[in-house]
């Protein structure tokens, strides 16, 4: 399903963010990228959407070679992975609603359809109330919802979350967890980039430890131990 | 899919232009002002244009006859000159026809009108007067004349006044040379200032276009509602640049009339103002429309 095949990204000498690193996720599958900052979980993430370019090696989705797609038809390939950012890179000029609704306009969803998945989403996310509301008027942990909510809403075959939950109340992040876990099961793979221990290790599902950019442990339901 | 992502895009567009009401505000009145710099351009050009020929009407060569040249044979002068490509009209006064405008033109002098009585016959001599159709061309024209060497002819006074005639040529040349110039480096002046602006409008929303670009739009789906505001944003400018115009050439256009009686500015516009709304719409909206377009091309490589 996703397949990194021998990829490096090196910013310059002093900064290598990925070294060498090969990795295979299957469908379906519950995958943790743990790692201390600076070990190359954000630069893994954003080189499968192709928000950067690898150095070296080949990246693949479903057989198809995202890093030979040109830029122009990246968008075809971003429809199918739901990514929740770090930054949650909302649209500052759309409303909570709209911000969900824009990527199933882009994805050319019918009107019906929007109108009765982003409610719904937003429910999902416990936001039905702040609808309306602008992302400056949210607070971070609800602009990380959205950005879930968002990311979700397309029914996507893989969701990308760095440090999704972050931002969020141990009560909350419990929820998204359970919430992910749950798309998961529904046959959605979701790969989740997280410093949170507790999540990982009450999870019991794989998890990839990345230090100074390279895999240092790919264990079949780990544990957050090494750091 | 084609027209629920029009409709889509149509209305994202709309939904911008009112949203960022600062911003549009400041780029309809930066375009207003170039519209009105292109508008004045031609107006500008139009005036310049009837005063110029007024002027260049005024100059002319005559040739005038000794007093025993036959009417025939300068009517066959005449022919041979209207056969010139450089002649625009040429227009004989007889003998007669030049007492008549010398006594019309004194009319009520009682000393002049004696001393004709005195001289008891006509003593104005027949003329051509020729005029050019471009004034540089006059010289052309006598050369021909001198080198004709017609026996009836008694003098040209274009050798009286062949300085002024050259000096004002040149002048007229230099004129419409360098306010053509001027016009279009004005009008590629404001038109600079617009895609600036527009640009800079576009530079704030950078961000956003890359998180549309990587939430999984199309280039077109992004590029399409600026495209859609670069046309409000024309199309309100060339509005409201007209409505600035109407008064304003109202206003104008009595006291031109003072100056330059020749040109009814208010008239002008009523007649060319299907044209000119097509000017300030066509030229609002292209560049409205081509701004946007050029500026967001960067933002949308994500």
């Amino acid at each position: 399903m996703i397949f990194f095949d021998n990829v490096s990204k090196i910013y310059n000498h002093h900064s290598v963010a990925l070294k060498n690193v090969t990795l295979r996720m299957e469908p379906k599958e519950f995958v943790f990228i743990v790692g201390s900052s600076g070990a190359g979980k954000t630069t893994l993430l954003k080189l499968l959407i192709r928000e950067e370019m690898p150095t070296d090696g080949k990246i693949f989705l479903d057989g198809i070679e995202v890093t030979d797609i040109g830029i122009g038809e990246m968008h075809k390939v971003r429809r199918r992975i739901g990514t929740v950012f770090q930054d949650y890179k909302l649209l500052p000029t759309k409303t909570a609603y709209e911000n969900i609704s824009f990527v199933m306009e882009a994805a050319g969803r019918a009107d019906a359809e929007i109108e009765e998945d982003v409610p719904e989403v937003l429910e999902l996310v416990g936001l039905s109330d702040k609808r309306d509301n602008f992302p400056n008027q949210l607070s971070g942990g609800e602009k990380q919802r959205v950005a879930i909510a968002r990311a979700l809403v397309n029914r996507p075959d893989v969701i990308l979350a760095d440090e999704a939950t972050g931002d969020l109340d141990p009560i909350n992040t419990l929820e998204i967890v359970k919430l992910l876990q749950k798309i998961n099961e529904l046959g959605t793979t979701v790969v989740l980039a997280t410093h949170n221990k507790e999540i990982v290790n009450s999870a019991d599902r794989r998890v990839i430890v990345l230090d100074k950019g390279e895999i240092i442990s790919d264990k079949e339901k780990g544990k957050y131990l090494l750091i | 899919m084609f027209f629920t992502n029009l409709r889509r895009i149509t209305k994202t567009g709309i939904l911008n232009y009112k949203r960022n009401g600062w911003l549009s505000t400041a780029t309809v009145l930066v375009m207003v002002l170039m519209l009105f710099v292109i508008g004045n351009l031609v107006f500008t050009g139009a005036l310049a244009s009837v005063i110029l020929s007024s002027f260049e009407s005024k100059v002319d060569i005559s040739v005038y006859f000794l007093p025993d040249a036959s009417e025939n044979s300068i009517i066959s002068i005449q022919k041979e000159l209207e056969a010139l490509p450089d002649v625009r009209d040429i227009h004989y006064i007889s003998r007669d026809a030049a007492l008549e405008l010398f006594r019309n033109r004194h009319k009520g002098n009682q000393l002049i009108a004696a001393a004709l009585e005195e001289i008891g016959e006509n003593p104005l001599q027949a003329s051509l007067n020729i005029r050019a159709k471009d004034p540089s061309r006059y010289a052309a024209i006598s050369e021909f004349l001198l080198q004709k060497n017609y026996r009836e002819v008694d003098k040209i006074n274009y050798f009286e006044n062949q300085q002024v005639i050259e000096r004002m040529g040149a002048i007229f040349k230099t004129l419409r040379g360098s306010g053509t110039f001027l016009a279009f480096f004005l009008a590629f002046i404001a038109i600079l200032v617009t895609f600036n602006t527009i640009r800079l409008a576009i530079y704030t929303m950078r961000e956003e276009i890359g998180i549309m670009r990587l939430v999984g739009a199309s280039k077109w789906f992004i590029r399409g509602p600026f495209i859609v505001s670069g046309i409000l944003y024309g199309a309100t400018s060339a509005l409201i640049t007209l409505m600035v115009f109407f008064p304003l050439i109202w206003l104008i256009s009595p006291r031109l009339a003072l100056l330059v009686p020749e040109f009814d500015i208010f008239q002008y516009f009523l007649n060319n103002l299907f044209m000119f709304a097509i000017l300030m719409f066509g030229g609002g909206i292209i560049i409205g429309v081509l701004s946007s377009w050029i500026a967001i091309r960067r933002y949308l490589q994500v």
